[in-house]
């Protein structure tokens, strides 16, 4: 827990300079945006918490979600699948995604910058080709499955039309429980964290780490595609060409904030989430603050990322020699 | 590249300290790696004035630099074109490159560590004469070797170092194996090793004809009982710890078969090694034995989590019993049990690894250079603990370079020498002659 303190404190203290900078910031509408945004930036960087965590990276992410929210209105509109057949077609994409990465990363000794570059590039253009770069959408039509990204429910004591909780919300909460026990509790998540700190030894230890990295992939790319099915669901309108563009800098910007290092072996599901949420909370509040020109967005979480990471390394430099020298006496 | 701490260096009669390799090569002394160091992307003339480029109005004069370059290639025999790539060239021709390197910065001093260890027999003897043809123009060589055959043939006198002390000097006509190994060997055996004749029971580890992916051209074969204590010794580069690392499924066995008990046992993984009973303890700790930004705890369960699982979860009651005993039993000295292993001395390190394998019982257990870089105490600790497993039916097999540690920890010792098992010694045979002797690729007369 101790390692979250510092994402948290500087997530409550821009939510607190927000409010004070903005009347709109502390709205229930507001709050609500905020929540659902969270839940879908958060889902994807969890997703790519695991492979930085193995030493990785993804940076497909992006097209991923172009991949899967636009191939699921395409299947189910324009190829008119079923439903189910549709939501298979589309996880097992996603699967097998991660798979060829973890596969290609491992066995064959790829570096993870360079095939999930290549990744990057070929699913938005394959997305872009079978769509005919066409925007995708479902319309009027699926509203029961729409629900699950833009459905609303009601807390106890206060009215739906003031302020309900996103569904995705609830999806959030499930991911990051599931994610927290199984990085913290089973063997697997230690063999992970183990792993991404010294994969020679790892191996040496009787892990098997290429299985293990495969499976970082596949949670990271199938992370992706759930965004990518709830962020359509909620915009119902994607464009090939630009749908979930840079979304994998968001999701790793929020991993290495929530205490992930690139260099592996490290981080906390629940830092993660809350890194995802000081993204949102920045970017609402260059939107609502009159003062902050909306174009220098990304300048000002380039900014705090840099300022945040920073001050993380200081703190453990800190502990490291307190540390050191407790175990010198 | 280190400077030293007290003692003086003289060039040419005059005190100097060297602060760094360039200090050294403006002096006219260089030194030519075990392992190569060209950029060998590069062509060869770029690497021969590699940092030295003649320049011609800012750019680097390509024309010029390969036209020096010819000479310098010339009078080391090489007659390969400047502008090829160096890793197109074979390691052989790379080494000249090194020299005529050596030799463009006007070196009058060059010193070669282990110039011939991975050139083939007629590169070897273009070498030489290289290296004679340069000690007639008047250039200082300083030979690094353990090939004795290579340093008799060379010499005009030799130095022997042992555990960085000199042990003597010899002039040339009185240079021969025999006195080489004498020098190497010195005597001061210590006072550690208690070792009584010990019980072995039956074979637990056979090996038939494994060929390691290094050493291709050599099978090796040997066995360990239960209970006994094998050691394996060889020079530095004899492929003791590649043998290891084949066994325990690092590095795949090409060829052969491997038996723990009775059983053969098909070993492409450290895990399957694992399961089948083995445990290694790596050379390099930091590296291969630990996660050094983990809790000792963590450490110490890697290796079981596996077995001591509850359905995928961590058991971590299980866990931090193991944990509490290993510390307990090893003398493992440490704040906590969640102190990062990184902030221990290298001794307690190398007892969370042992802790590690320990908790998983191995029937076989590999120990490479099982005390480098610890204190006396923790040695000690070591040694106990490898009788102690003995006794109990562990079947130990441990590479090492002290050759105090081969003679007083081992019931026999294998001895190797360039990739094969050039020998195997009981404990009458064994000393510290007929040690050196197999080491370095001679036969034992009595064999």
């Amino acid at each position: 827990m101790k390692k979250i303190y510092g994402i948290l404190s500087i997530f409550i203290v821009v939510c607190v300079l927000t409010a004070m900078m903005s009347p709109s910031f502390a709205t229930p509408f507001n709050i609500e945006r905020l929540i659902l945004r969270t839940s879908l930036y958060g889902i994807i960087s969890i997703g790519v918490a695991f492979v930085i965590i193995t030493s990785g990276i993804d940076l497909s992410i992006g097209s991923v979600i172009c991949l899967i929210g636009c191939g699921l209105p395409w299947l189910l509109i324009k190829m008119s699948l079923p439903l189910p057949v549709g939501l298979l077609i589309v996880i097992l994409a996603s699967v097998v995604i991660g798979l060829l990465h973890g596969l290609l990363v491992t066995k064959l000794r790829l570096q993870p910058f360079v095939v999930t570059l290549c990744g990057l590039l070929m699913y938005r253009g394959i997305t872009r080709g079978f769509t005919g770069d066409q925007t995708q959408g479902f319309g009027k039509l699926f509203e029961g499955l729409r629900w699950i990204g833009t459905g609303r429910i009601a807390v106890p004591g206060v009215p739906l039309e003031t302020f309900g909780l996103p569904v995705p919300f609830f999806l959030l909460l499930f991911v990051t429980i599931v994610a927290s026990i199984f990085l913290n509790r089973t063997i697997y998540g230690r063999y992970l964290l183990a792993l991404g700190r010294n994969e020679q030894a790892a191996r040496y230890s009787g892990i098997n780490t290429d299985l293990m990295i495969i499976l970082a992939y596949v949670i990271c790319a199938g992370l992706a595609g759930v965004g990518g099915v709830l962020f359509i669901l909620d915009t119902n309108s994607a464009q090939p060409a630009d749908f979930g563009n840079f979304y994998e800098l968001y999701a790793i910007a929020a991993a290495v904030l929530g205490g992930c290092s690139l260099r592996g072996g490290q981080g906390t599901i629940i830092g993660v989430v809350i890194g995802a949420a000081l993204m949102q909370v920045l970017r609402n509040m260059i939107t609502l603050v009159d003062w902050i020109p909306t174009h220098i967005e990304y300048a000002v979480i380039g900014a705090v990322i840099l300022v945040g990471v920073m001050a993380d390394e200081v703190v453990k430099r800190v502990a490291a020699a307190r540390r050191a020298k407790v175990s010198k006496s | 590249m280190q400077e030293h701490d007290s003692g003086e260096v003289l060039v040419d009669g005059q005190p100097i300290r060297f602060k760094g390799v360039e200090d050294a090569l403006e002096k006219g002394i260089a030194l030519i790696h075990q392992e190569l160091n060209l950029a060998d992307n590069l062509d060869v003339a770029s690497n021969i004035f590699l940092g030295r480029e003649p320049l011609k109005l800012g750019l680097i004069n390509t024309s010029a630099m390969r036209e020096a370059s010819r000479e310098y290639l010339r009078k080391v025999g090489l007659n390969v074109n400047p502008a090829q790539t160096v890793s197109e060239l074979t390691i052989g021709h790379q080494q000249m490159v090194e020299i005529a390197k050596a030799l463009s910065i006007n070196a009058r001093v060059l010193i070669m560590d282990e110039p011939t260890s991975s050139l083939s027999q007629h590169e070897t003897e273009q070498l030489f004469v290289v290296i004679k043809d340069l000690a007639a123009k008047g250039v200082a060589i300083v030979y690094i070797s353990h090939r004795l055959g290579e340093v008799r043939e060379l010499a005009n006198r030799v130095t022997v170092l042992r555990d960085g002390e000199n042990a003597g000097d010899i002039d040339r006509d009185e240079i021969n194996h025999d006195r080489m190994v004498k020098m190497m060997v010195g005597r001061d055996v210590s006072q550690y090793y208690a070792l009584e004749p010990r019980d072995t029971g039956g074979v637990a580890l056979k090996v038939e004809n494994l060929v390691t992916p290094q050493h291709p051209k050599h099978a090796l074969n040997f066995e360990i009982k239960a209970g006994e204590i094998v050691g394996v010794a060889g020079l530095v580069g004899a492929g003791r710890t590649e043998m290891l690392q084949t066994v325990f499924g690092i590095t795949p066995a090409l060829s052969g078969s491997i038996f723990i008990g009775d059983e053969q046992a098909s070993i492409q993984s450290p895990r399957q090694a694992i399961h089948h009973g083995l445990a290694l303890v790596p050379e390099d700790r930091k590296q291969q034995g630990l996660i050094l930004e983990m809790a000792v705890r963590e450490n110490m369960s890697l290796a079981s989590l596996e077995r001591d699982q509850k359905k995928g979860f961590l058991n971590r009651s299980k866990e931090k019993e193991i944990s509490r005993q290993m510390v307990a039993d090893m003398k493992v000295k440490t704040p906590s049990e969640m102190q990062e292993v990184q902030y221990l001395s290298g001794g307690n390190q190398q007892k969370v690894v042992l802790g590690k394998w320990l908790a998983m019982h191995p029937k076989v257990l590999f120990l490479d250079e099982p005390t480098r870089g610890i204190d006396v105490g923790a040695k000690q600790d070591i040694y106990k603990l490898m009788e102690k497993l003995a006794e109990q039916g562990v079947a130990i097999l441990f590479v090492s370079s002290e050759m105090e540690e081969i003679i007083g920890m081992s019931d026999r010792a294998l001895v190797m020498h360039e990739g094969r098992l050039t020998g195997e010694l009981n404990r009458e045979e064994l000393n510290e002659e007929s040690v050196m002797q197999l080491a370095t690729g001679a036969t034992l007369p009595s064999h």
